[in-house]
């Protein structure tokens, strides 16, 4: 049966001669079609006796499955030839840059705010707010800040016209009081005032402006009251934050003595960084201290049932400290080269 | 308050070097704001006298001096400063001395041997500038340390004192706390009383006895106002920030500082019949020391005598009635002023004094007559004369009460969270030396007549703390109920909104919220913008309405700087008066957050071709912004926008923003280049959301068809489907507009809107007879109400 070997290699030669699909199935036909040569050979069988039939049958099948599987080898390999064609044809100059919009930030104080704010949620701080043209009983009054107090000259207070009583508010302070009086409002048919905790970003203004200070400025008030609230839990949950604020364990915090109105004791922050230009320098970062009897009765809460204590700080500063940006300005000036940095 | 430390140390010293006792102060709440040398580290340099001075043989600018520095022998020095003269005294540097690191050795200066420095006082650090040597006094000891004889061993405090602490505006004061907060022995300066040697006097008459209920005053004759002031005086006034002026004027300052009474000395020869503290007469005027003619506020009070106003009380003295160096008889006052007569007075007329300074924040009231009889000694002991008796005119019921104020251990540990004992407590009153009375647990204290600020338990409390240092109290971790906060789904907080439109490709801004008037009227048509009484800057003046002019002006300036393509957005009040306004009666105080788009819609970039931002990019980000909630649009016209492209927003039936184009007439003024475009919204309406309900998913295949609707040109869009989706039953999920076309085959004035419809039934397959009848109603419906045309 030299004959069929012959054919099967021939079909192989063929086969491997096509160079695409169509010829491979012209090269097909000539063997499996229906005058192919192995068709033709079947016909033939006819005229053979039985046995010999049944053993050249045999032969042939074997000859035409050989040639199948061929057939079925080179098919694949062209496909899979197409394909790494078409891919390679396809492909990209993948360093090109991605395509379609950029993206926007938050501004840095804001970002800095964000921050304060998850920082004071995770120990069940509530945030409020409150007007920036505020009145004078809450912004000094309630404040324990009377008319010709001495302290009221530490503020210097952007006024308006034909605004009797009212003003720019000079911190977030007065927002304590707004604060106090929706809680005890709240709670007021309770037995018992749950705790408050609260703090309160916003912008503020002073009549001010050179390098450190801007008319226009950022505050967080910070607010607990309950009914066993100290100095030591003050101290407590100041240096946490501040700890947490820095991510740095080994940030000195300061309490020192100082004199606000609406808080005694009272006391000024200051923290020291153990790293950086800054490092072992004492930084003035917020004003803290007891609230002051006159403000909880103000705010309508019992200072004989209640104590609390409250903290202000400046998050301007706790940006630059943060980032390292040195002029204040820069914060208020819309240039898209400085707030892109911070993104 | 700026103090030498050698002087409190004349009154108490601590076994502290100088940075202890500035650290003691600061952490005691008397901040040290700067602790400088009065000189710089220097040795070696004594006082010397030039016996010659000769010009040096080749340098015109030096002269070679022999000088005595009590070395035995003469030194030859070559010296450069043009007032070397002979016969002055001056300081001099010897060989081997170390002025600040900088070495003296024996040297030739163009040939001529030179064996020391004459010195100058920025040389030696003594002062910022000086022109020439340093000029000693002509009694200086020859030969005598420097350091010594000028007492430079010495360190400036300067303390930023709290308004609170009065009591520390002098050396006493300072002193008083010092001992206090370390135990030292306290040795104030004694106040003997002088007697008098005639009985010439003044009568006082205290006509507003609340204002000023006590006033010292004494007559001292025969004085010589001309009479060299001490340098010791001197130095001290120096080191306190004070120009030595005269003898008698010196005095008054001096024992201010000493013991924080503010003095004032008349020429008695001035003054006419008795001395009346009263209130002003209408109109009536005052020509005080600085020059300065004022006309006193009613409640201003004043110092007379019977024929004029004298001085302003407690803040400054009178030009015609005060002492010269002419004056031979003084008369010298000595009173206490209530803080809330003096608090404010001196601002209002645009100074200020260290007298106000002290009086309103509260000045001893039982120290006017120690004061009288120390400034008394000290200008007898300076200037000489015969001092008369001290009047002295008081009502007592009038002084400021001292009320006995309780204080209870209990209320301590719970205030401080420290628990210190009964007798912890009263050591430390005993050394704040405070009136105490124990009651069992507790103590009942009266404030001295010094302390202004010790009123309520808390005061005191403040001073226990102060005295364990707030360094010894505990830093506890926070302890307290722990609830849940209410976290609404339906409401997004604003750091949620604005991540959103950052994450837009939006930058946050953050503007000032006064601005240029001008901003006002264009942006927003506001002609009665809420003024500023006192602007810093007349671009500052005025409250914003709305924050476009910020955005605009960020546009503008970034633009400057070569950024063309700027998309930024801002968060902030914006004010208007409002008879309804709330919480602050007559202003209505939103907040609105506002986004600004101009320049490319895209960044530029490869494969595709740049355009720039129109209306309908923003108004995707802004219903974006909304989402899930959606907004209506209607044409508006509003100053700051292009009138055919700009909108009023409309959330469930409220008006909750604006969004457009630039006004091209801003857009030039403003020189923008492209026109930007712009939004404003409610902050409060981007922050309701709400919760997600679930709606069956069908399991069936949905059907599509599209509907083609011919309208006038200036038809609204979603009114036509609005009325489409008011028609339609509930097997049609939703309907979208895909297309808009203008042009061939469409007639002039009337535009194409091509809207596909999705139908689709939860419980079965839709038959093709159920979606034709949709789509003829739909069909109808738009011809027959809404203007619309079937597109042929």
């Amino acid at each position: 049966m030299d004959q069929l070997d012959q054919l099967v290699a021939q079909a192989e030669t063929d086969f491997a001669a096509a160079v695409d699909g169509a010829a491979l199935e012209t090269a097909k036909a000539r063997y499996l079609g229906k005058a192919g040569s192995l068709t033709e050979l079947l016909k033939g069988l006819g005229k053979l006796d039985p046995e010999a039939r049944k053993s050249a049958g045999a032969e042939i099948n074997k000859a035409k499955a050989a040639i199948e599987a061929l057939l079925n080898a080179r098919r694949d390999a062209l496909q899979q030839a197409a394909l790494e064609a078409q891919l390679a044809a396809e492909a990209l100059d993948v360093t090109l840059p991605g395509r379609g919009a950029g993206v926007g930030g938050l501004h840095p104080v804001v970002r800095t705010l964000e921050r304060v704010e998850q920082l004071f949620r995770s120990i069940g701080f509530d945030v409020a707010e409150g007007p920036e043209i505020e009145t004078d009983f809450y912004n000094f009054t309630a404040l324990n800040t009377p008319a010709n107090h001495p302290a009221r000259s530490m503020h210097d207070t952007f006024y308006l016209e034909n605004g009797e009583g009212v003003m720019l508010r000079t911190h977030t302070s007065p927002v304590q009081i707004r604060a106090m009086q929706a809680h005890v409002e709240a709670y007021k048919d309770c037995d018992t005032m749950p705790e408050l905790r609260v703090i309160a970003p916003g912008r503020v203004y002073r009549v001010d402006s050179d390098a450190t200070h801007s008319p226009m400025f950022h505050q967080v008030e910070g607010l607990w009251v309950g009914e066993s609230v100290s100095f030591a839990d003050l101290k407590g949950v100041v240096a946490d934050f501040l700890r947490s604020f820095f991510e740095s364990n080994d940030l000195q915090v300061r309490f020192r003595p100082s004199f606000f109105p609406f808080t005694e004791p009272s006391a000024e922050i200051d923290v020291a960084f153990m790293s950086g230009a800054l490092k072992g320098r004492w930084l003035e970062i917020a004003g803290c201290g007891m609230v002051h009897p006159n403000v909880l009765r103000f705010g309508g809460i019992d200072p004989e049932r209640y104590t609390g204590f409250a903290f202000g700080m400046g998050p301007d500063r706790l940006t630059m400290l943060r980032y390292g940006v040195n002029d204040l300005r820069l914060f208020f000036e819309g240039d898209l080269r400085f707030l892109g940095q911070f993104r | 308050m700026q103090f030498s430390e050698l002087w409190l140390r004349s009154f108490v010293s601590p076994d502290l070097d100088s940075d202890a006792l500035g650290h003691l102060l600061t952490m005691a709440g008397l901040e040290v704001e700067e602790q400088d040398g009065v000189a710089a580290v220097f040795s070696k340099v004594v006082v010397a006298q030039i016996v010659e001075a000769e010009k040096h043989p080749n340098a015109d600018k030096l002269r070679v001096c022999k000088v005595d520095a009590g070395q035995g022998e003469l030194l030859q020095i070559v010296c450069g400063a043009p007032n070397a003269a002979v016969g002055i005294r001056i300081p001099c540097a010897l060989v081997g001395a170390d002025l600040a690191g900088f070495g003296i050795k024996a040297a030739k200066l163009r040939g001529v041997e030179s064996f020391g420095m004459l010195c100058s006082a920025k040389e030696l650090g003594i002062s910022e500038e000086s022109s020439g040597l340093l000029i000693l006094p002509e009694d200086a000891p020859i030969g005598t340390d420097l350091r010594e004889y000028l007492a430079l061993n010495d360190t400036l405090f300067t303390i930023k004192l709290t308004p609170n602490r009065a009591d520390c505006l002098s050396l006493t004061g300072i002193a008083r706390e010092v001992a206090a907060l370390t135990g030292s022995p306290l040795s104030l300066p004694a106040c003997d009383p002088v007697a008098a040697t005639h009985d010439a006097t003044r009568a006082i008459v205290l006509d507003a006895p609340e204002a000023c209920p006590r006033y010292c005053g004494r007559i001292v004759r025969g004085v010589d106002a001309r009479a060299a002031t001490p340098e010791w005086m001197k130095q001290r006034l120096a080191r306190s920030g004070i120009r030595s002026i005269s003898a008698l004027v010196d005095v008054t300052n001096y024992v201010m500082l000493e013991l924080g009474q503010p003095l004032h000395a008349f020429d008695e020869a001035k003054l006419n019949g008795a001395i009346h503290v009263r209130f002003p007469a209408a109109g009536e005027q005052v020509l005080l020391l600085n020059g300065q003619t004022v006309t006193p506020a009613a409640d201003t009070l004043l110092i007379a005598d019977e024929s004029r106003a004298l001085a302003m009380a407690g803040v400054m003295g009178g030009e015609d009635s005060g002492i010269t160096l002419d004056t031979t008889d003084l008369f010298l006052e000595s009173a206490f002023f209530a803080p809330d007569a003096i608090a404010g007075r001196a601002r209002a007329h645009g100074f200020s004094s260290d007298a106000s300074y002290r009086f309103e924040r509260g000045v001893d009231f039982a120290l006017a007559g120690q004061a009288i009889e120390r400034a008394t000694r000290l200008i007898l002991d300076i200037c000489g004369g015969q001092p008369g008796p001290v009047v002295e005119s008081v009502e007592p019921a009038k002084l400021p009460a001292r009320a006995p104020i309780r204080l209870r251990a209990a209320r301590v540990r719970r205030v401080l969270g420290i628990a210190l004992s009964a007798d912890a407590v009263a050591e430390m009153f005993v050394r704040l030396n405070l009136d105490v009375v124990r009651d069992g647990e507790d103590f009942v204290v009266t404030p001295p007549s010094y302390r202004f600020d010790l009123e309520i338990e808390e005061d005191l409390i403040e001073e226990i703390a102060r005295l364990h240092g707030y360094d010894n109290i505990p830093v506890l971790a926070p302890r307290g109920p722990i609830s849940m906060l209410p976290r609404p789904e339906a409401r997004r907080d604003a750091m949620f909104v604005r991540r959103l439109v950052a994450g837009r490709e939006f930058q946050e801004v953050i503007n000032f919220a006064f601005v240029e008037e001008a901003w006002e009227k264009d942006f927003a048509g506001n002609t009665d913008p809420v003024r500023l009484a006192n602007p810093i800057a007349s671009q500052m003046s005025v409250m914003r309405s709305t924050l476009i002019g910020g955005l605009v002006a960020n546009l503008a300036a970034n633009r400057k700087r070569q950024t063309n393509r700027v998309r930024v957005f801002e968060i902030g009040r914006c004010f208007t008066r409002s008879v309804s306004g709330q919480p602050v009666d007559g202003f209505h105080q939103p907040i609105r957050l506002a986004a600004l788009a101009g320049g490319l819609a895209r960044p530029e970039q490869w494969g595709e071709a740049g355009r720039n931002v129109d209306f309908f990019d923003l108004k995707a980000d802004l219903e974006a912004l909304l989402f899930p909630r959606v907004a209506e649009f209607e044409r508006v016209v509003h100053p700051a926008l292009h009138p055919g492209r700009s909108a009023r927003v409309i959330l469930d039936g409220k008006c909750i923003g604006f969004i457009g184009e630039l006004h091209p007439v801003w857009v030039q003024r403003y020189e923008l280049g492209n026109a930007p475009v712009v939004f404003e919204i409610e902050l409060d309406a981007l922050l309701e959301t709400v919760t997600p309900a679930y709606r069956e998913v069908s399991r069936f295949p949905a059907v599509t068809r599209d509907l083609a609707l011919v309208v006038d040109q200036d038809a609204a869009a979603a009114q036509l489907l609005k009325g489409l989706q008011s028609v339609a039953p509930g097997i049609v999920q939703r309907i979208e507009l895909f297309d808009q076309y203008q042009g061939k085959g469409i007639e002039q004035n009337r535009k194409s809107l091509a809207f596909r419809v999705v139908m689709q039934e939860t419980q079965k397959t839709l038959e093709d007879a159920e979606v034709d009848a949709v789509m003829t109603a739909l069909t109808r419906h738009a011809e027959e109400n809404l203007g619309a045309k079937l597109r042929a």
